[in-house]
């Protein structure tokens, strides 16, 4: 009992270096980061830098000797004039902390694989109608290992941003390897510095719906990006989980299960018995492999990206992933729906003709949301988790005031650690309840697609 | 502006989800109260019921999304 006891403050204690230790990483990054470092050279023009406070923080560790700001003519711009109208490069713009923002950054999809603050590159493969295909890793790029994955250069019109590859919109922005100084956010664009002229990026190449910034984009992005990657490893741990299973099943057969096994087996039972048995009936070992494979691949990929400090990765709870899902859900019940199914859905018998006129459309509308709702439950429910951890650990420097007030910053870090590790408690049952969800409820409009008329004909 | 009222319709969605959740907790917690020994039929469809009421919710919430 008291051995236990130590072991968990031990965590706690742990827990809360860690958080301490990430609050100042990223207090120093969220600072400094989407700055353009020449601006800070030139004490001659008009901006007001009194209020941007950056002597606390240690830009050492930044490599400047990239950006050349020498070349750059500062005599041929009148700073004063536009200084405040419209994003301008070279002037440091909202410097406020945006929880928001953060939490949408940090469960958004990305071509660098994040462990911790290092960053590591991944593979991209690009093509844009004229130009072809672009097949690089993420670091041609030229983003720091230790930072927030934005380049320091761009290839092709293609610049690394917040460790998403975007495009630069102006077909004037030369090719080939180009040298930038940094990234503007505002919120009418997003903006790459090159020359000291700003150019408009377009959006990131996701098909989330504009949901996630991403939308209709000029290049398509078909990048191993992170969440293909997190994808690839928990379909790999699952499939060496159970093909080493499977085979101890055959070694050991008649005996009772061991290790793993054990553990697999009861989840693996409950399914089965719970999910498939009661609501397919005798048909059930057709659609296991289905609802198996589903549950499986949820539940993995939930607690993949429930891991602190290992990417991350919102895979369940990015909207196409869960859309494809839901489509697989669909086409297995539709495919396998008889004439009983559809002929409650196009002409229900019983009830008056007048009444079938409201029902059909409704049935058939019924057919479509049935998986929208699989997928935007999915969706929401991860999404919603890691929001909520970004948001708490947001807290910190909301209340530090960005590094300016630390004694609050350390207060509110150990407040948002407890908070932070009971939502993680509570994630971890919401990873099982969620894949459990979309288990049971595939099985349930299967079941209606394939069960047999229970009145008498 | 929109933002704010779109957040409005999404509370008031949550109210409605909610009451429904709040109202298949409290039932399932009688029903097992009363027969323990069902607790496992009880809980799966308390979450199977739970996660219907949940997708009404959601549908709205993410309309809220896509007009704010």
């Amino acid at each position: 009992m008291g051995k236990k006891f130590i072991l968990i403050k031990l965590v706690i204690v742990a827990l809360f270096f860690g958080s301490s230790l990430t609050a100042q990483q990223h207090n120093h990054d969220h600072s400094g980061h989407h700055h353009d470092h020449s601006s800070h050279d030139h004490s001659g023009h008009h901006h007001d830098h009194s209020g941007h406070d950056h002597s606390g923080h240690d830009h050492s560790g930044h490599d400047h000797s990239g950006h050349d700001h020498s070349g750059h003519d500062h005599a041929a711009h009148d700073h004063g004039s536009h200084g405040h109208h419209g994003p301008v490069c070279g002037v440091a713009h909202d410097d406020t902390f945006d929880a928001g923002k953060t939490a949408f950054h940090h469960i958004s999809d990305a071509n660098v694989y994040s462990i911790g603050p290092l960053q590591i590159p991944l593979p991209c493969f690009l093509y844009a109608p004229g130009t072809g295909w672009d097949v690089f890793m993420s670091s041609k790029l030229k983003f720091d290992k230790i930072g927030h994955g934005d380049g320091g250069k761009a290839y092709n019109r293609y610049v690394l941003d917040g460790g998403s590859i975007r495009r630069v919109k102006d077909a004037s922005f030369p090719m080939g390897d180009v040298s930038i100084s940094g990234f503007v956010h505002q919120d009418d664009g997003y903006f790459v510095c090159h020359n000291n002229k700003l150019y408009e990026t377009e959006a990131k190449s996701t098909a989330d719906g504009g949901l996630f910034g991403g939308g209709i984009t000029s290049f398509y992005d078909f990048s191993l990006t992170k969440n293909v990657t997190s994808m690839l490893i928990v379909t790999f741990l699952l499939s060496w989980l159970f093909l080493s299973i499977a085979r101890r099943y055959k070694e050991r057969d008649g005996m009772a299960p061991k290790g793993a096994q054990s553990f697999m087996e009861t989840m693996f039972v409950f399914i089965q018995d719970e999910v498939a048995k009661p609501f397919l009936g005798a048909q059930y070992m057709k659609f296991l492999p289905f609802l198996m494979a589903i549950f499986f691949f949820i539940l993995g990929l939930n607690l993949f990206g429930q891991i602190p400090f290992f990417g991350g990765s919102n895979v369940t709870g990015n909207l196409g992933v869960t859309m494809v899902l839901g489509i697989l859900a669909f086409l297995v019940t539709n495919f396998s729906g008889n004439k009983h199914y559809w002929e409650h859905i196009l002409w229900m018998p019983g009830v008056p003709a007048w009444v079938k006129t409201i029902l059909t459309p409704v049935e058939i509308l019924g057919i479509f949301i049935k998986p929208l709702t699989l997928m935007l439950r999915l969706f929401a429910n991860i999404t919603a988790g890691h929001m909520v951890i970004i948001i708490f650990v947001s807290l910190i420097f909301i209340f530090g005031d960005l590094g300016n007030n630390m004694g609050a910053g350390y207060g509110t870090a150990v407040a948002s650690t407890l908070l932070t590790l009971f939502m993680m408690a509570i994630e971890l049952l919401v990873a099982f309840i969620q894949a459990f969800a979309f288990c049971i409820l595939t099985a349930s409009y299967i079941s209606a697609a394939v069960e047999e008329s229970h009145e008498p004909h | 502006m929109t933002g704010s009222i779109a957040a409005i319709g999404m509370g008031i969605a949550v109210i409605g989800a909610g009451i429904g959740i709040g109202n298949i907790g409290s039932k399932a917690m009688e029903a097992i109260a009363r027969q323990p020994e069902a607790v496992g039929d009880i809980r799966s469809s308390m979450i199977l019921m739970a996660a219907l009421v949940e997708g009404a919710a959601l549908i709205a919430i993410v309309v809220a999304f896509l007009v704010a």
